[in-house]
């Protein structure tokens, strides 16, 4: 036995916290010896570690995990069907892996990664079934995109709602995977097939169809995120990926494709994720999502001061790279250009900002994102025009904020 | 020494081929990883994985198509199907399948475009484009809480009761895999695929 090597004790230190914190209790600075003989301050937690003056007490030793500042405390906002994205907490374009937004239709599986397994059938010349491992094993690729569930719009008449609430439903990863074309090549797929259904391994067994050109496009089957393993809510072990592509498509919990010459009709493409425009109809395999915008600070529940504020926010288009964003701080009376960071990718969130000077009188202000297509984030009054009064799934209205005399900054409707 | 330059620009254009074929590569898929080499050296297969069995796919195939294909033997009844219902699905759906407090299951097909309170009604007899998806959301996902754990049998009888409820089935009839597809669902015409294209136009 080699105590060193001791699980508990990752960082080979001899005491037990117990030990330790009455220790810690009773004065202000605990000495531990590591197995390895060294002198250490004892492992607190950093709320443990608080002192008034941190260059007088020695911090916290290096951990197996690292942990977010006892300060900073980013919650997603769950309701029964999912959980939204803290968007106003957020910086630059990466959602932090565990606040990236949920929505599933049968709670989070719980899913062994060794007894993981991928069946692939119906229109291939070798239908075949890979493990977890198998997937690992074939050339990969990563990409940052994000991802936005089409039912992503929530408006309220008294303004007291974040960006978490009004668009929360998008978030962005670095994915990595095997992409789906490099699975259709090995498998066979028949030039004859058109469809394939994605099904989960959840409580749903959720399924979705998607042309077969989109596997062959761009689509991954993603087993990590952001670095580490997909997580839980993510679809882990393996789930799809269809960059652009509204988010209920994007089958986590990955179990079954099958290849097929026709939709499959399931009821996530027909009772749901579908919306009544104009006319009284109902369209249908409306994958893309629209170019949008939304400015996270200032936003609701901020109050800011007269003074230069350096507008911020993101933009996201499913057609492509997002070309320009335009603010308006006169309740779209007039637009600026915004300053995109770069890098601008491909179906990613984009962050903008733009420096302006408030005056201390109550306005509105706004972004627009206009996508590479030339597509221009429209405002609600537009999009209820062309969608025949309806609201409904792919809802990307402008968000204004209006920024009241006192400073405090509420949604409104556009 | 002039050796070496030579083989030195022999390499640059070589490199500088491969840099136009990945740049082709990538407009033609529209990407921006940028990986050089991509395919092109890929062997016809990999090998990785293992052939699936016809009992491992049959195992997880149970997606239905409008057509019926995949519906399995069986038949159910209305009266059979209103037992189970109220026994199984009352309790999310309410007595009538319009209480809630979960999704409305019933609504007359001429309520398109309606509301209830705030909520446009939207359900089977006025929204659903197959009937065949009623049996496949059914088997795959209901009830909630016990997912997946009723017969074959069970299901046609509910998908029975619930089209019944709907104005779209005859309650004397027994409901099996070759009626099923053919009834026609009043919501079906309705249904267009997405027209949206790149580009300015708002729909
Ligand atoms: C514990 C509560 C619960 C029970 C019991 C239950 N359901 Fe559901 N049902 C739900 C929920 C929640 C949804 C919505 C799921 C979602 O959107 O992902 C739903 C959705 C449905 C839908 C789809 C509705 C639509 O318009 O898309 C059908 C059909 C359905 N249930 C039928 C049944 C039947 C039949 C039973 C009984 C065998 C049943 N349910 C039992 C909670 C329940």
């Amino acid at each position: 036995m080699n105590t060193t090597n001791d699980k508990n004790d990752s960082a080979g230190i001899r005491i037990s916290r117990r030990n330790l914190l009455a220790g810690a209790a009773a004065a202000t600075v605990v000495l531990v010896q590591t197995a390895q003989g060294k002198a250490f301050q004892a492992a607190l937690t950093q709320a443990e570690n608080m002192s008034d003056d941190p260059t007088k007490v020695p911090g916290v030793p290096p951990g197996t995990l690292g942990t977010r500042s006892a300060f900073e405390k980013p919650v997603k906002a769950p309701s029964d069907t999912s959980s939204r994205t803290p968007l106003q907490d957020l910086y630059g374009t990466i959602t932090p892996s565990d606040l990236h937004y949920e929505r599933h239709h049968g709670g989070v599986p719980a899913i062994d990664p060794a007894k993981y397994e991928l069946v692939i059938h119906g229109m291939v010349d070798k239908p075949m079934v890979f493990t977890l491992a198998d997937l690992k094993r074939f050339p990969s690729v990563s990409r940052t995109a994000f991802l936005e569930c089409s039912g992503n719009y929530r408006g309220s008449n008294d303004g007291k709602l974040r960006p978490q609430e009004i668009c929360g439903l998008v978030s962005q990863s670095e994915w990595t995977g095997v992409k789906l074309s490099t699975i259709f090549r090995e498998v066979g797929v028949s030039p004859k097939a058109s469809w394939f259904l994605a099904e989960g391994g959840d409580a749903a067994v959720m399924t979705r169809s998607v042309p077969v050109k989109k596997g062959f496009d761009d689509a991954i089957i993603a087993y990590a995120q952001n670095g580490e393993a997909v997580r839980p809510e993510q679809g882990y072990p393996a789930r799809l990926f269809l960059p652009g592509w509204e988010g209920n498509a994007s089958v986590k919990w990955l179990r079954r494709i099958e290849l097929s010459d026709a939709p499959f009709m399931t009821r996530e493409e027909t009772s749901k994720y579908t919306e009544t425009v104009a006319g009284g109809k109902i369209r249908q395999f409306s994958f893309t999502m629209d170019a949008r915008s939304v400015i996270t600070y200032p936003s609701y529940p901020a109050k800011v001061e007269a003074g230069w504020i350096e507008i911020r926010g993101i933009a996201w288009s499913g057609r492509g790279k997002i070309a320009r964003v335009e603010v308006s701080t006169d309740a779209g009376k007039s637009w600026k250009t915004a300053a995109l960071q770069e890098p601008i990718l491909d179906k990613a969130i984009t962050a903008f900002r733009h420096l302006w000077q408030w005056d201390g009188n109550p306005t509105e202000i706004m972004s627009r994102a206009v996508d590479e297509t030339g597509y221009v984030q429209p405002f609600l009054k537009q999009l209820l025009a062309a969608r025949g009064g309806n609201m409904g799934y792919h809802f990307n209205p402008i968000t204004a904020w209006y920024v009241q005399k006192d400073g405090q900054v509420l949604f409104k409707a556009t | 020494m002039r050796e070496n330059t030579i083989r030195y620009s022999i390499w640059s254009v070589l490199a500088m081929l491969l840099l136009v074929a990945a740049v082709k590569r990538e407009n033609h898929f529209g990407r921006t990883n940028k990986t050089l080499g991509d395919t092109l050296d890929w062997p016809k297969s990999f090998g990785f994985g293992k052939k699936a069995s016809a009992k491992q796919i049959a195992a997880w195939d149970i997606d239905i198509s409008p057509d019926g294909k995949g519906l399995p033997a069986g038949e159910g009844n209305v009266s059979r199907g209103r037992e189970i219902y109220a026994l199984k699905c009352a309790a999310c759906h309410g007595a009538t399948g319009t209480e809630g407090p979960n999704d409305r299951l019933v609504a007359a097909p001429d309520s398109a475009g309606k509301s209830s309170g705030a909520r446009r009604i939207k359900s089977i007899g006025n929204y659903w484009p197959y009937a065949t998806t009623v049996f496949d959301y059914i088997r795959r996902a209901m009830p909630f809480n016990q997912p997946g754990s009723l017969t074959d049998q069970e299901v046609y009888s509910i998908t029975a009761f619930l089209l019944n409820a709907n104005g779209l089935w005859d309650d004397k009839n027994t409901l099996n895999a070759k009626n099923l597809p053919k009834v026609k669902m009043p919501a079906q015409d309705k249904f267009v695929p997405d027209d949206r294209i790149d580009g300015p136009e708002i729909k």
